[in-house]
Formats: C-alpha cells, structure tokens, sequence
C-alpha cells in the first residue's frame, strides 16, 4: 500500500509540475503576447493610471495629466486651449488611443522610453510610480494664436511658420479644429457619441492634423521646384529668356494650356525667371519641365523633401510627384496640378531651403524633454536634412520672391520697410468647379529669413483665397519681426 | 516511519515558530494592500489580524493538548494560505467596494472553530471507520440537496448551493469528504477481496464485475453531479478521488485504466450531448477566437485572467498596483489569476509551493500511519486537494479547461473553507496517529492497528489464504 501512496505522491507532484510549466509560459514566455493583445484592456489601464507628463509651450501646459477623482482611473488628461492645439497634440483616449505628439512622444510622456530605464529600477525597490516627462513644444503660443485667428470659422486651411534656420516650428494650426478633452474622457460611451459627432464636421478628422498629413495639389507654389530644377541643370541661368504664350499646345493632346487670362502675364511673350515667378505664369514653367524632363523635376521634388515620411516626431506624411507621365501630364505637373500632392508642412519645407541658402533643416516640435526632477532628458538640435540646391542658385529665388511681393502677385504680403519674399499659388480642384487651393509661402526678412509662412485655405473661390493667405502670411511675419 | 517512532518528538515549538512566520506574511500581505490604498492600520486590518492570529494559536494550543504528535508544517502552511487568500479577497474589494473579506474572515473563524470541534471530539481518525456507510448515506443526501426545489439555487449556471437563509453552502464541498470517509472505510475493509477476486489478462489482473460495483457508483455519482448540477469540476473532483483511493487500496493499475476509460467515455457523451460541457471546451480550445471571446459564457473570463498573469510577469505588479478586478470573479474562481497579477511567477510559485508541501506532509501522514484507513483517507484527502489545484490552476493557465472549482484556502467562498479545514483537522489528526509513538493501549480506540509489515503482507498473500480474509472481512463490514 504504501508503494502504491508514494505512487500517488508522484502523480501529484507531476500534477503541480504541469502547473509550474503552464505558469512559466503564460506569465513569461506568452507575456509579451499576451500583453499586446488587442483584447487587454489591462496594458490601457495601466497606462491612464500613470501620472502621464505634460506637453508645454512656453512653459504653460496644453495637455497634462489631473488627478482623476469620480472614476476607476487616477489620472484625467486635460487639454487647455484645446482647439488652438488640438491637431498638434492629438489625444489620449480610452476608445480611440492615442495619436498626433500624445502618440509620437508616448515613451517619454508616459515614462516607459529608455530615458526611465534607471527610474523603473528604483521603482522596482521603492514600489512608487514612475511620473511621465514633459515635452516643451517649439511652438510660440502668440504665433499660434494668430494663425489660428486668421482661418476664419467655417473655412479649411493650415499655416505653418517655420525657423529657416534651424527647422523649428513656431505655428502649426488647422481649421475646423476640434476639442480632445472630448475624446479624452473615462466614460466610452460618451467619447463614442462626441466621436460620432467629430466626424460629421465637415472637413474635420480627429485623427489627422491637416498641416502634415494632408495631400493638397500645390498650384503655382511648385513653380519654385521648377525653377530649382532649371537652375540646377545647367541649362538655365537667371538671365535665360524664356518662351511666354498665353497658351501652350499639349502634345499629344488637342487641349492647351493657358496662361491665367486676367493676369500679368500676358504684358510680354518671352519673359525671364522673376518675371515669370511675380505674375506666376504657367507657359514658361510648362515648357522648362518638359525640357528637363520628368526625372530632373522628381528629383529636385526628392531633394526638397518630396517622397520622404518624417517624424518631427509628429508623423509627416509623404508629399507625392507622380512618375511615368507623357509630356502633357509632366506640363501639368509642372505647374503643380495633375496628381502632385504636398502637405502644408512641405510647402514649408522647401521654402525654407530656399530662405536658408539652400539647405534644408529637418522640421522639428520638440524644444525640450524634461523628466519630472526637471532633468533635461533630450533637447533636439536642429539637423540638417539634405541639401536642396546651391546657395547661389537659392539667393535668385530668393531675390525673385522679394520681386513678386513687391511687384508681383504676391504684393498683400507686403510690409512696408521690410523685403518680403513669397509665392502664392492656385490649384484648381476639378475642372468646371469653382473651388481653389489658395497659397502663399514665404519669408522675411529676405537677407536674413526669420521665419517662414506657408498658408493654405482649402476650397475657396480665387478672390477669398488671395484675400485669407498672403495677408494672413503678412500679418504673422509682422508679428515674427516685431519680437 | 521507524525514526519516528524512535525519536518521538512533538515539533509543536516548530510549529509555533512557523506558525508566526505564517502570520507574518498573511499579516504581512494585507498590510502592504492597505498601505498601497493610503488606508493601512484601518479597522478592516485590525479585525482581519487580531481574528487570523487568534485561531491560529487556538488551534496551536488545542493541537499542544490533544494531539501532540500532529506534523508542524501542515497548519503553518494554511493559515500563510488563508492569510493570503484574505490579503487579496481585501484587496479586490477595496477595488469593487464589496465586503467579501468581511464574510470570509466570519467564515475562517467558522471553519476552524469546527476543525477544532472535530479534532477535540474526534481525538481519533479511526473512529470514522464505524461511518463508513452513514458517510455514504450523508454524502447521497448532501449530493441531493441543491436539487430539491425550494432549498437548492442555482447560480451562474450550476445548482451546487443551498439557501441557508443568511447564507448559500455547497454541500458538495463537504460530500468530499464524506465520501472520501466511504471509500476509505469501504476499500479497507473489502481491500483483500477485491485485490485478489478476478481474472489476469496478460500483465493486468482485472477485477471481478461485483467488485467493480463501488466504482461504478463512483463513477455514476460523478456523471450524476456533472448532468444534474453541472458542475463539471465537482464531476472531476469525486472520481478522480475515487481512482486514487482504490488504487492505494489495491495498487493495481488496472483500476485506474478502467477508470480513465469510465472518465473518457463520460467525457466524450457529456461532451457531445450537454452544451454547457461542450462550451467549456470550446472556450478552452478556442479561447481567442473572437466568436468564442465574446459569446455569454465564452472565453472572457480565461481570456482576461491569462491577460492577468502575463500581466504580472516575472515579478508582479506589486500587491494593489495591479488590475485583477477586471476579471470576473476575481475573488473565487480567478483569484490565481490576481495573485498571479500582482505577486508575479514568483510569488506565485512560491503559494503553488505551499500546495506542493502540504500535500506532501498529508501524504507523509499517510504513509507514517499504521492503519489502512487513515493511509486510504490521508491519501484520498492530501490528493483531493490536489487535484484541486491542478483542476483550478490549470484551467486558469488553460492547460486545461477552466471549470468552476475553487482554490483551497485562498478563494473566497465558505463552504470551501470549511470543508477544507475540516480536511485539515483529519489530516492533522492521522499525522497526530502516524507520529505518536507507539505505546501499547494507547493507539487502541479504533480496531488495534495493523502491522507495520502490512505491505509485505499483502504481496505475499496468497490465493489460498483468500477465503480467511474473505470471513475475516465479512464479520469486520457486519460489525457497525
């Protein structure tokens, strides 16, 4: 009998073996998976019971974490100013998790980066919680509320300013522009239904901030690649004179593409780069890129930044010149119809390379990392992303940009005492249809660029665009100089 | 077993040093779960301690005066356990706002003052032997009770309760023991005619259709439980009980291969014709098929326990940081699955430890014990309590699939509580019988103990001795 017991002792001993075994895998070797699992609530309540850290500008909080008292989280994620920053710093959500800077910055605002690696040992010892960094933004809260204030309600539009010089934005808005704390809250119920809401607006989605993720045909605004281009070449310089129709037959096609009927243009019918760039004709621009050829304009497009995602650490979405077209297309991409695609932060981006004598600064949100002992944990310096083009072909733009403010097309932008460089734009939409893209980038002072402005009012009729984006550029380059 | 009767030592100053280490992590866990919630030191820690430590040197000191001789790990380990179990069923209602602990401390209190109700009248474990087939009768009828209509109720979906009125039991809980005493009582005094009764086919020597009578009885109680009560774990429970106890009475591996058959067979029909048997599995196999996630009675429950443990890692959250109240039942059925959470692989093995030693000193007892009783019912018990480890721990790892039984001492559930110290006190009691020294009259109040050599005995015994056993027996089952 008593074999048959020790036996039974074996028997359950393998029992508890297995059990040994099961737990080793669940909780070591399956933990990983298990903890990303869609279905584990566990990994989000873990995270919206940590003192999450703030994003600043100029040191006052746009989002920070309060404590959290009428529900099962410690923790509320708070927005001030909700709308100026709301497609800036996205939001933190129980439903919808987290995107824009409270996605990008998620490491270092939620303590979890490697920054915290020597922090999450002591807690190990101390049991205390490991309080997210703060994220300060290159942002200047009276730019961005200038900005914001020159969309008028109802209209869709971005405007980013931006330092030429090190790549560091100081305004980013967009209209409509919605409030996070209405995502931000405990009850999903509730969060679903103000979702709902959010997605009704026309012209609004929540999860994308417009000024890097939207895809926009630039207009006349890639006119500036063009010239780029044809500088770059060789083949033009700035005293090329340049064939000036009102209207250019497309081969291959029986359709011609017009100059802009009530513009300038038609004062001359050969016309060089400034006179081109301040009445903004499209003949001369058509024609360079079908002389270059396709690759020479997607290349230059590369070098200024086209075709490339950035993080900044907010994510940029890739800008887009099309490949494989006939001459006719390439006439049409030229001038920055067809499929050309740029987001407002792109338009910001080879503007500067202009302004900055041609080498492009990576765009950049992030003045300071500070863990909550107020330890600097990282403070990006500006980095040069690529060069775009020389510097000496950079100062003729420049110079034919002043041109067209204080002569050209672009003259709203104009201040007076200062040289104003700047470019507008008009992208038609579709054919027949009244709406525009209207633009305008540009810089000031033009020998020593302090900031960029690049403005788009999306789907607008020609006069209310020209009237909303360079005077808007005017007004926030005004503000720049005045500091 | 011969050391031990040459050096008679009782060990009770052991168990009084263990027996404050136990309380120091009991103690120990609930305090950090109040401090964690800024609300140590409150009235809910005081009572919880104070009344911990209380039973606990109340079963000390009546253990130092009726049975001297008891192991001295065996109590130190369940009151760490229970205090354990406390600490966290505390914690989870500080999270819920339930009083759960409040009911669970009335209820250890309860559980133990009956434990030393039973070792102080009991004195001595054989006396059981005279209730072999009372304990049968009382185990039909507290089998029966959830059924009857108006006493028995029926919660998430199995009918193991009865309404006390202040209170609900499962009286299956105390069937486990009632029938261990059965089978115990009935295998040791009909051991040698079943064991040598039947036909040898090859190496297997297979017993004969009348003897597999008690089996079958076994077998149609457990299938019984599992159709009428559906209660799946219980099912497992009784016969797995069976199978061990019949196969130490008569060491043949024939029986258990019956029986896994019996088990298999069963298995296969109740998973065929019952949904609630078919969906268990189900939720086991295909646990995160989303379909199977998120039908009524799916794999949620598993799903966020497994989210539970992969949570805590190798180390744990730490006692009150993590979310163990997400999962449902976080206090009964998963409460592995929170202590898992927050104490980690680690401090989960080392509870899954405290399982593996007690088990291990309930088996010693039954090994040190001079009669085939006790070493039956030490046995069957010391396994009954792993088995339900095994069942419960390995559903919540999804080892197997999870079925509603609960954890020994941890879980929050009276009838459980008690009926597990009762286990307990029995065991105590045959460790008390296996380690006393063997002085003459002393050991008398049951039937006089069989010699040590009663292994031997057996293997030696041969056919023609069959018909003097089989008389010997025949007066020993007319006696009670």
């Amino acid at each position: 009998m008593n074999q048959a017991i020790r036996n039974t002792w074996i028997i359950a001993i393998a029992m508890f073996a297995l059990l040994f075994g099961s737990l080793t895998v669940v909780q070591f070797f399956e933990a990983d998976n298990l903890n990303a699992n869609d279905w584990n609530s566990r990994t989000l309540y873990k995270d919206f019971d940590k003192n999450r850290g703030a994003i600043l500008v100029a040191g006052n909080p746009i989002a920070e974490s309060v404590p959290s008292s009428d529900d099962e989280f410690e923790f509320q994620r708070v927005y001030n100013d909700p709308e100026l920053y709301g497609p800036l710093t996205g939001f933190y959500s129980l439903v919808y998790g987290a995107t824009q800077m409270e996605s990008a910055m998620n490491g270092e605002l939620s303590g979890s980066s490697n920054d915290f690696f020597y922090d999450r040992i002591l807690q190990l010892f101390s049991g205390s919680q490991v309080a997210g960094a703060s994220v300060e933004l290159t942002i200047d809260p009276e730019l961005q509320k200038l900005a914001y204030d020159s969309i008028p309600d109802g209209v869709k539009g971005s405007i980013v300013v931006m330092e030429p010089k090190t790549g560091n934005i100081l305004a980013m808005v967009s209209k409509p522009s919605f409030d996070p704390n209405q995502l931000a809250g405990h009850n999903t119920e509730e969060v679903a239904a103000n979702m709902a809401e959010l997605e009704e607006v026309p012209g609004l989605s929540p999860f994308t901030n417009p000024a890097t993720e939207s895809l926009l045909a630039p207009g006349s605004v890639f006119k500036l690649v063009d010239t780029a281009a044809a500088l770059e070449s060789g083949k033009y310089d700035e005293d090329s004179k340049l064939d000036n129709p009102a209207e250019l037959p497309l081969p291959g096609t029986n359709v011609s593409l017009p100059n802009f009927v009530n513009g300038g243009c038609s004062a001359r019918t050969t016309a060089d780069f400034s006179f081109a760039l301040e009445q903004s004709c499209n003949t001369p621009f058509a024609q360079i890129a079908m002389d270059l050829g396709e690759d020479a304009i997607a290349d230059q497009a590369a070098k200024f930044g086209f075709g490339e995602s950035y993080n900044i650490p907010v994510n940029v979405t890739a800008s887009q010149f099309p490949t494989g077209m006939s001459d006719d297309l390439l006439a049409q991409a030229a001038i920055g119809q067809y499929d050309v695609r740029v987001t407002p932060l792109q338009v910001a981006m080879m503007t500067s390379a202009i302004a900055n004598d041609g080498m492009l600064m990576k765009p950049n949100l992030v003045r300071t990392v500070r863990a909550p002992d107020l330890r600097v944990l990282d403070s990006p310096k500006p980095e040069e992303l690529q060069r775009s083009l020389s510097a000496e072909n950079a100062q003729l733009i420049q110079q034919w940009m002043v041109n067209a403010v204080d002569r050209g097309i672009a003259n709203r932008a104009a201040i007076p005492g200062v040289e104003v460089a700047g470019k507008t734009g008009t992208a038609e939409l579709l054919a027949g249809s009244e709406g525009n893209n209207s633009w305008f980038t540009g810089f000031a002072p033009a020998d020593d660029p302090q900031a960029v402005v690049s403005v788009v009012i999306e789907d607008v009729d020609l006069a209310t665009g020209s009237q909303l984006t360079s005077p808007s550029a005017r007004q926030l380059l005004e503000a720049v100089l005045n500091k | 077993m011969s050391e031990l009767q040459t050096a008679p030592k009782s060990r009770r100053n052991t168990e009084l040093l263990l027996l404050l280490l136990a309380l120091v992590v009991g103690v120990g866990a609930n305090m950090l779960v109040g401090l964690d919630q800024d609300r140590a030191f409150d009235q809910d820690f005081f009572a919880q301690c104070i009344t911990l430590s209380a039973v606990a040197l109340a079963v000390h000191i009546v253990l130092r005066l009726r049975a001297k001789y008891a192991d001295p790990v065996i109590l130190p380990i369940v009151i760490a356990l229970n205090g354990i179990g406390l600490a966290m069923i505390h914690r989870l209602d500080i999270a819920t706002g339930d009083a759960a602990a409040a009911r669970q401390l009335m209820w250890t209190g309860l559980a133990i003052a009956a434990m030393i109700a039973l070792i102080w009248l009991l004195r001595d474990h054989r006396v059981l032997r005279r209730f072999t087939y009372i304990s049968l009768i009382i185990s039909a009828v507290l089998l029966m009770l959830p059924l009857l209509p108006g006493v028995g109720v029926e919660l998430n979906g199995a009918r193991i309760w009865v309404n006390l009125g202040f209170a609900t039991f499962q009286p299956g809980e105390i069937a486990k023991i009632t029938l261990a005493i059965f089978f115990a009582g009935y295998l040791s005094t009909n051991r040698d005619l079943i064991l040598l009764a039947g036909k040898k086919v090859g190496p297997l020597q297979l017993p004969r259709w009348r003897d597999l009578g008690p089996m079958v009885v076994a077998w149609l109680v457990s299938i019984g439980v599992l159709i009428f009560q559906r209660d799946l774990g219980s099912s497992i429970l009784f016969f797995g009980l069976f199978m061990v106890m019949i196969y130490v009475a008569t060491s043949r591996i024939s029986w258990i291969l019956i029986g896994l058959l019996m088990i298999a067979f069963g298995g296969f029909v109740a998973f065929k014709l019952f949904p609630h048997v078919t969906a268990r599995i189900d939720g086991w196999i295909n646990a995160f098929d989303p379909e199977v996630y998120n039908r009524i009675g799916g794999s949620h429950q598993i799903v966020q326990g497994l989210f539970g443990l992969a949570s805590g890692g190798l180390t744990g959250t730490g006692l009150g940081q993590g979310r163990p109240d997400i999962v449902t039942f976080a206090n009964s059925d998963m409460i592995i699955a929170a202590l898992g959470e927050e104490l980690g692989l680690v401090g989960l093995s080392a509870i899954v430890l405290l399982y593996v030693l007690l088990v291990t000193r309930g088996i010693r007892a039954a090994l040190g014990t001079r009669d085939s009783f006790g070493k039956l019912l030490a046995t069957g018990l010391s396994f009954t309590l792993a088995l339900q480890c095994f069942v419960v721990i390995g559903g919540v790892t999804r080892l197997i699939p999870l079925t509603g039984l609960t954890t020994p001492f941890l879980a929050a559930g009276g009838s459980s509580l008690l009926a597990n110290w009762l286990i307990i006190g029995l065991l105590l009691l045959i460790s008390d019988a296996a380690r006393r020294p063997a002085v003459p009259g002393h050991s008398g109040a049951g039937q006089p103990p069989r010699p040590v050599s009663g292994v031997q005995g057996r293997s030696s015994t041969s056919r023609t001795s069959t018909d003097g056993n089989r008389k010997h027996n025949t007066r020993e089952v007319k006696q009670p």
